[in-house]
């Protein structure tokens, strides 16, 4: 009853290619849902579906309670759609887009006005309506697109890669409004994206994808959490470590503990709560510690792990994880 | 929130709406206004008065006639095939810039969604042959009666309608953008030269009318100049008809096949 969209079995095939492969999931009233995935991993296909874009080949999907092949038109009366491309008339300014719009989806004179000046209002697009589309800056015509697509009221606003091709802080900006719709409006959203912080930032629930497959669905929380255990680096004053080694691997929540390069590596259960009770357990030693790291595995290592090689070939080594955060953290910055 | 009956085949607002921004974008395009009146405005003064000026009063089919009073009929058959084929096959466009996806997952009916664009696309056609019957009188050419020019914007109409419909059928089955100008020209210039804008019908061989005949815009610019200046080739009624048919047949073909296209 709750369910704004299930799906089950969702399948595409483009001659022979399978797009999209038996996807089954649900996706609630009022949840920011996101497929992660990278590029040709079925996303969009997925979303196309859904939208009544593209025909599954084979499986079923409903959105709001309606069926996808049958009930196209019920379908599209409850959704919302922002395309990965730009799909806005930069010759029409932007009120001009929006009217149109809403005149399509047959909002009569008074409703229409009042609704235009409000998505207006609500994404701070005042003073710009009358500005040509293409004269506004993509950041700007984002988020004309992403007004335009819950002008109607739509129960699920569908957004297809919504910040590909913006600067930091468009980016940034828009995923407060996109934050905002799904609290002040309470809308559903599901959103397709290749950018991790994006789907941490916000999605109640991730599903990795790829190949077309669901291949893992959760909170973002707890996807994190099933990579692996939050590793602390830890460096003491004196030499002393072969003793300390011993030591720390009889506290419980210490699961692994490698030297490395004058260092120590931790991984432990826990986050940074630890590391008060880790100084104190040091100075009850009499060492001293001159600096402590803790690293918390990302999305992006989630994702990894699921769909690539990397972290699940070299799960046993810490060392290995180590690197490759390094390398990557490195290579972010 | 609202609830929508039956979904109709022909929706009035979206049509209207669909119409609307055709003539919007036309209007704010200042260049592309003054750019669709140039050339037939250069066929008319480079083309109709030089040749004015020759003695060709025993070709059959120019007697009695200036040669800019028989031009002119044609140019503004020429505006018409440009601007028809050019709005029925803009559908590219707006499928290559994305705009057509919005369009087409509004739970709107695509034959609602092309009958508004191309009765804007029509609009503005028109506008432009009018402009030009109106160039054409500025440079001295004679129209015969007021009834006659009433009849010339229905030919117009049905002119316009069966180019329209002709662009569509070629943008929904080519597909894309590639080769697209060359593909056009390739169509469009020997639909214009084989019309008998240029030169009468009857003075050709026969080998070469029978080609002619085949050419739809032959009787579009038959029908304007019988209209218009008072003299055809045909008898007005034919024209009429053969407009009239091809114009019901190329317009559902084309909306037929931009039903089916898909959207992606």
């Amino acid at each position: 009853m709750n369910s704004v969209i299930e799906t089950e079995n969702l399948t595409k095939e483009f001659d022979g290619l399978v797009a999209v492969d038996h996807i089954t999931l649900n996706v609630g009233k009022g949840e920011v849902f996101g497929f992660l995935g990278p590029n040709g991993a079925g996303k969009t296909t997925a979303v196309k579906m859904l939208c009544t874009i593209l025909n599954p080949t084979s499986g079923a999907a409903k959105v709001c309670g309606h069926d996808i092949v049958r009930q196209r038109d019920e379908v599209r009366e409850c959704i919302g759609i922002v395309f990965q491309d730009k799909a806005i008339d930069t010759f029409l300014t932007g009120k001009e887009n929006l009217d149109f719009h809403a005149r399509m989806y047959h909002l009569d004179r008074k409703t229409r006005e009042a609704r235009v000046t409000e998505v207006l209002d609500l994404l701070d697009l005042k003073g710009k309506e009358n500005m040509r589309i293409s004269e506004c800056s993509g950041g700007t015509q984002r988020r004309f697109e992403v007004a335009r697509g819950f002008l109607n009221h739509p129960k699920v606003l569908f957004l297809d890669e919504p910040t590909l091709g913006l600067d930091v802080q468009a980016r940034r900006n828009l995923w407060d409004y996109i934050k905002m719709l799904n609290e002040k409006e309470g809308i559903t959203i599901i959103l397709t994206t290749h950018y991790m912080e994006e789907a941490d930032y916000l999605c109640h629930r991730v599903a990795i994808i790829d190949h077309g497959r669901i291949v893992a669905m959760d909170t973002p929380e707890k996807l994190k959490r099933t990579v692996g255990l939050n590793l602390i680096s830890l460096q003491i004053a004196q030499d002393s470590s072969g003793s300390l080694v011993d030591a720390l691997k009889q506290l419980g929540w210490i699961k692994k503990v490698e030297p490395r390069d004058g260092s120590l590596e931790l991984s432990i259960d826990g986050g940074e709560e630890k590391i008060p009770e880790l100084i104190d357990f040091a100075d009850s030693r009499g060492l001293v510690i001159s600096s402590v790291k803790l690293y918390k595995p990302s999305l992006e290592d989630t994702f990894l792990h699921y769909t690539g090689k990397t972290i699940r070939e070299q799960e046993g080594s810490v060392m290995e994880i180590w690197k490759a955060w390094m390398r990557r953290s490195g290579g972010r910055r | 929130m609202r609830a929508i009956g039956i979904r109709r085949i022909i929706d009035p607002l979206p049509i209207y709406t669909m119409w609307l921004r055709e003539m919007k974008r036309f209007l704010r395009v200042k260049a592309r206004v003054v750019g669709s009146l140039l050339m037939p405005l250069f066929f008319l003064a480079f083309l109709g008065l030089p040749m004015s000026f020759m003695p060709a009063r025993q070709i059959p089919g120019l007697e009695g006639i200036g040669y800019l009073d028989f031009l002119a009929p044609g140019i503004v058959g020429m505006t018409l095939l440009f601007a028809g084929t050019m709005s029925g096959a803009s559908v590219i466009w707006d499928k290559e810039f994305g705009f057509l996806k919005e369009v087409l997952v509004a739970p709107v009916s695509r034959f609602s969604v092309i009958l508004g664009r191309s009765l804007g696309g029509m609009t503005t056609a028109i506008i432009q042959a009018l402009v030009i019957v109106g160039i054409a009188v500025a440079m001295g050419v004679t129209l015969s009666s007021v009834p006659g020019f009433l009849l010339a914007i229905v030919i117009m109409i049905l002119t316009c309608a069966t180019f329209t419909g002709f662009g569509l059928i070629i943008a929904t089955k080519l597909g894309n953008l590639e080769g697209f100008m060359a593909i056009m020209n390739l169509i469009v210039f020997p639909i214009f030269f084989l019309s008998g804008a240029l030169f009468p019908v009857q003075s050709m061989p026969s080998w070469l009318r029978y080609i002619m005949y085949v050419d739809p815009l032959t009787y579009g610019v038959d029908g304007l100049r019988g209209t218009l200046i008072g003299i055809s080739a045909f008898p007005l009624w034919l024209d009429f008809t053969v407009l009239l048919i091809l114009c019901l047949a190329l317009a559902t073909l084309g909306s037929y096949f931009f039903s089916k296209m898909e959207a992606d």
